[in-house]
């Protein structure tokens, strides 16, 4: 595996598989009484968020902090970059603190493959642009293997608007690598010309959503409304919502939040036994454990686990 | 009694080109191979460069007192090129090229003349821009450098420039390059207000409503990279549409920077039906394709975006052909920490005169898709549209000669570049072909800092 984490193009299958692996063991570690590893003691890690976020950007605190690394959160408001500051300029002023880990989420496609030529850190990619957003498919893979057993095989509908999506483009390569048929569904202006190039069918109605297994349902932005991608969030609704007409009693549902209740998703399938939504934000934290743990204390590490004393008391 | 003052028609005045005074050369060049097709000149012979003329060529010419004579074994001597599309930057952006670095630039790369984009700060789109211009570049330009002048005030597409006084002080053309008249009846108002102010009308074509805030090529690569793209529809709907408009008021433009199939397909038949219309394509979109923007490296950003191979292979099929006239560098020149950006964020363009030649030579003559001498052809037409001559290897003819030796491998920005900014698109490549010398309007523009001062005797 590679020193960074910048597209799920970065991992193998067994790359993957391995991630996935060690998450379920730090699963084991989040349920004990005192969720903590010294395994990143005395490391750092900086989450540089250049984006407005919750999940990911609490999710990735909590991953580093149960790894016992230091942690430092800069938010693009209140900082220097709120005063001009460029990207390098504070890429290389972080970097100066020596960094293990920096995870950054940016408006900007590729912002975390230029950082990563900027410092001697390990480059998360915490969601770039409209291009990807790797941990997300990671941890989407990891909810839907704990119900499921085996990807092989499984038929995913990501339904939306993959046109403005990272989470649409990291999960179309990560359930192909994983031997998923991945099919995208959504309004013609919100499927990105070429995009059957990446191994996926194309359809614009949900008329045959029966044959999916898995319905990833993705956020409608209402701010798409002014570009006239669609006429109206109403028509919107009307044609492509997930309500409990549309899915099946064994189909399950994801998606990456947070969640337009009453246009993409019906309140009934949300908070039905079948949608996954809130798996999905717990995975977050142990898969992302296991990314910063196969980045900076688990290269050439051999595929099983092996956890550090897990009893090793932590100070209070 | 109010007269106006009798004025021939800007019309009818020719074109004027500025430089700084520069010592007319005596040089005579011996031995290297003379290249110049238009001129059916193809062999090795002797080269006299004097009194600003081409004085003779011949077998053995003997050598007047204080000729410098230059060894041109192994080397080819072709006529110096001509650049239509070259963003000096000055006004206003001085520190990312200036009239002295950027005309350096172009000498360096075999250029003899460049015409100059006005999308300058302020914009070239008044008599009063336009002279302190040329008087900067009768100071400061090493090679015979035009002007051209913006078609609507500020480039803003609303109300068009004072053109025929604009061609009066010396606009060799018009164009908002970096833009598109969007209107069609501005573009229509343009066509027919040539019949005042002549001058050619040189158009980027973009219909913005298509392009929107694209920023590379739209296709398999922009769905997967998350991009947004720029349609080849964008390109070739505003060329057909002005085609439309040209043929119909009988008017002669000229198309920037071709870049997509769609548009060749539009210029071949409107150029079949009778229209009056040229074009230009850029040595970075007859060499690269959509495929280096994986990398999401700024130096393949620019507008028209680097389009897919079929794009690619139907512009050096036009080429051949002369469905494309000529070949123009859009040197763009960009700070760099405007260029070390997120991909989205950076300005479009790159710079290309100094390795223009170099790497349509390693390119498309190295590997046969075009012969050196329709190379050479077509880098010399640049000003054939704007109606300057075309530089030529003949006795009486203006000395305008590039000395290049084709075997030369070199890497690209290895030792730097003339121009201020080293946004170049072929950065780090190696290219086989290099320009060692270049005299322009009789005068040596450039000299490879490697190779070796002739005797003068």
């Amino acid at each position: 595996m590679r020193r960074h984490l910048l597209s799920i193009d970065d991992l193998s299958r067994d790359d993957i598989e391995r991630i996935l692996g060690r998450a379920q063991s730090f699963a084991e570690v989040s349920g004990r009484e005192i969720k903590k590893v010294p395994t990143l003691r005395g490391r750092t890690v900086i989450n540089l968020f250049y984006e407005a976020s919750t999940r990911t950007s609490s999710s990735f605190e909590l991953a580093a902090k149960r790894l016992s690394a230091d942690l430092v959160s800069v938010k693009s408001s209140g900082s220097s970059v709120d005063k001009g500051e460029s990207l390098k300029d504070t890429v290389q002023t972080l970097s100066a603190y020596d960094p293990a880990a920096i995870v950054i989420r940016s408006p900007q496609a590729g912002a975390a493959a230029l950082v990563a030529r900027w410092t001697r850190a390990s480059v998360i990619n915490a969601g770039d642009g409209k291009h990807e957003h790797p941990t997300q498919a990671l941890l989407d893979l990891y909810t839907l293997k704990q119900r499921v057993g085996t990807l092989e095989g499984l038929r995913i509908w990501i339904v939306g608007d993959v046109l403005h999506s990272r989470v649409a483009r990291s999960g179309i390569l990560a359930f192909s690598r994983m031997g998923c048929e991945v099919t995208l569904c959504g309004p013609p202006t919100l499927i990105p010309r070429g995009i059957e190039s990446l191994g996926c069918s194309v359809r614009t109605t949900l008329d045959d959503l029966a044959e999916a297994d898995v319905v990833y349902a993705l956020r409608m932005q209402r701010e798409r409304m002014t570009g006239s991608f669609v006429p109206s969030l109403r028509e919107y609704a009307a044609q492509y919502q997930i309500d409990g007409r549309r899915l099946g009693p064994n189909q399950l549902l994801m998606h990456p939040g947070p969640v337009n209740r009453g246009v993409e998703l019906a309140a009934e399938v949300i908070d039905s036994p079948q949608a996954l939504i809130v798996e999905q934000v717990e995975s977050g934290v142990v898969v992302r454990m296991a990314v910063l743990y196969e980045l900076l204390a688990g290269r050439d590490a051999p595929t099983g686990v092996r956890l550090p004393a897990a009893t090793e008391p932590q100070p209070a | 009694m109010n007269r106006a003052p009798k004025t021939p028609g800007p019309a009818t005045r020719p074109i004027e080109l500025d430089r700084a005074p520069a010592p007319q050369a005596t040089v005579l060049i011996r031995g290297a191979r003379l290249l110049d097709p238009r001129a059916g000149l193809d062999g090795e012979a002797d080269l006299l460069v004097r009194d600003g003329q081409v004085a003779e060529v011949g077998d053995d010419l003997t050598v007047p007192d204080g000729t410098e004579v230059v060894d041109g074994a192994g080397l080819h001597a072709v006529p110096a090129f001509v650049d239509p599309h070259v963003h000096l930057r000055t006004p206003g952006r001085e520190d990312e090229e200036d009239v002295d670095s950027g005309t350096r630039a172009a000498a360096a790369g075999g250029f003899c003349a460049i015409l100059a984009q006005p999308n300058t700060e302020p914009v070239v789109d008044s008599a009063p821009v336009l002279r302190s211009l040329r008087e900067r570049a009768r100071a400061e330009a090493r090679i015979p450098t035009g002007f051209l002048a913006a078609i609507t005030v500020g480039q803003r597409g609303e109300q068009l420039t004072e053109m025929a006084e604009l061609a009066s002080v010396g606009a060799v053309g018009f164009t908002d390059d970096g833009l598109p008249v969007r209107s069609a009846g501005v573009m229509r108002q343009a066509l027919q207000y040539q019949r005042l102010a002549g001058r050619l009308l040189a158009l980027h074509e973009e219909d913005t409503s298509l392009s929107g805030a694209g920023v590379m090529h739209e296709g398999a690569l922009s769905a997967l990279l998350g991009l947004a793209g720029i349609p080849s529809v964008s390109e070739s709907v505003q060329v057909a549409r002005d085609c439309g408009l040209a043929a119909y008021e009988a008017g002669r433009i000229h198309v920037q920077h071709v870049s997509a199939r769609e548009t060749v397909e539009v210029i071949e038949r409107a150029k079949s039906d009778g229209t009056q219309v040229t074009c230009e394509a850029t040595p970075h979109h007859l060499l690269l394709t959509d495929e280096a923007v994986r990398s999401l490296d700024t130096n393949f950003k620019m507008n028209p975006p680097l389009r897919g191979e079929g794009d690619r292979a139907t512009l050096i099929d036009a080429l051949r052909l002369g469905t494309i006239d000529c070949v123009a560098t859009d040197h763009a020149p960009h700070a760099r920490e405007e260029k070390e950006q997120p991909f989205e964020l950076a300005p479009m363009g790159v710079t290309g005169l100094e390795t223009a030649f170099a790497a349509l030579h390693t390119g498309l003559v190295v590997p046969g898709l075009i012969e050196l001498g329709l190379l050479v052809e077509r880098m010399t037409a640049g000003g054939v549209p704007y109606g300057l001559p075309v530089p030529r290897i003949e006795p009486g003819a203006p000395a305008n000669v590039c000395l290049v030796d084709l075997d030369a491998e070199w890497e690209v920005g290895e030792s730097g570049y003339e121009s201020r900014s080293s946004n170049c698109a072929f950065d780090g490549r190696r290219l086989t072909g290099r320009v060692r010398m270049t005299i322009a309007a009789g005068a040596v523009a450039y000299r490879e800092r490697t190779f070796a001062l002739g005797a003068v005797r």
